[in-house]
């Protein structure tokens, strides 16, 4: 588990889950596209989130496909969030985004 | 052609051999995966059916590869959501593989289709499931949220 903290605890590694969010299963070229990083350094950052098990990777040929693995994120979840508080959290994030989407679409008074 | 794919990989403190057999024999499956049982003579060709606790078809295929304790490829569709099953067949891949004192298990669920309700549909089953899986085989105990149908993670 200290793996996963260790390798959320950075910014350009929670940018490149964010990656994969969107488009599952890219290549090393393919997550390089986006971000405003060297080669090496997305390789390192790869490494860590494998190490850490939140990618995973498949080989399709040649090709190192690497995929959001949410089971640590889950474990964690599981662990410190029970049953009871999963309903009442999603209610106030409901909340949350309900009133922050209304402050964007009611334009500035005054 | 761009495909519909998700790779779970989560580690369980057992063998292969057990893990095995909970992923397959009805007395495991029961308490982890929504009190359903599989049906298949796990043999390459052979029929696979998932089984609601009411003896109705939640969804069904054919056994593409079985390899014990190690390999289990499955062709998969569902079969009580009509919008799912006009997708039709998906392939899921179980890899078992010792590391250490637990077992590395990879699920790969994946269709030949951009945008797939299926594969959507599953993915959000999969991690309760599997987690439930992890539980059950650590602690002797499943989560609660998994152990009836119908429920969230099974749909």
């Amino acid at each position: 588990m200290d793996a996963v903290f260790k390798a959320l605890a950075d910014p350009s590694r929670r940018k490149l889950l964010d990656e994969l969010r969107k488009e599952n299963g890219q290549t090393l070229s393919e997550l390089c596209e986006h971000l405003e990083m060297t080669r090496q350094a997305v390789t390192k950052h790869l490494v860590l989130l494998e190490t850490a098990s939140l990618i995973a990777v498949v080989w399709r040929g040649r090709e190192k496909l690497h995929y959001l693995n949410p089971m640590p994120l889950h474990e964690i979840y599981e662990l410190w969030i029970g049953k009871y508080e999963r309903h009442r959290l999603q209610a106030l994030s409901d909340l949350k985004r309900g009133l922050e989407q209304t402050k964007t679409k009611t334009p500035k008074r005054k | 052609m761009k495909k519909d794919q998700f790779v779970y990989v989560t580690y369980i403190r057992t063998t292969p051999e057990k893990l095995w057999k909970a992923l397959i024999e009805p007395e495991f499956t029961r308490q982890f995966w929504c009190n359903t049982t599989q049906e298949s003579e796990w043999k390459p060709g052979a029929s696979w059916k998932i089984l609601m606790p009411d003896g109705g078809v939640a969804d069904s295929g054919e056994v593409i590869e079985v390899e014990p304790h190690r390999r289990l490829v499955l062709k998969w569709r569902n079969e009580f959501r009509p919008e799912l099953k006009a997708e039709g067949y998906s392939r899921l891949t179980y890899q078992l593989e010792s590391e250490g004192k637990s077992v590395k298990l990879t699920v790969i669920h994946e269709m030949e289709k951009e945008g797939s309700k299926f594969i959507e549909a599953v993915s959000n089953g999969w991690p309760h499931i599997l987690a439930s899986l992890k539980s059950l085989l650590e602690t002797g105990e499943s989560l609660e949220e998994t152990r009836e149908w119908p429920r969230e993670a099974c749909k």
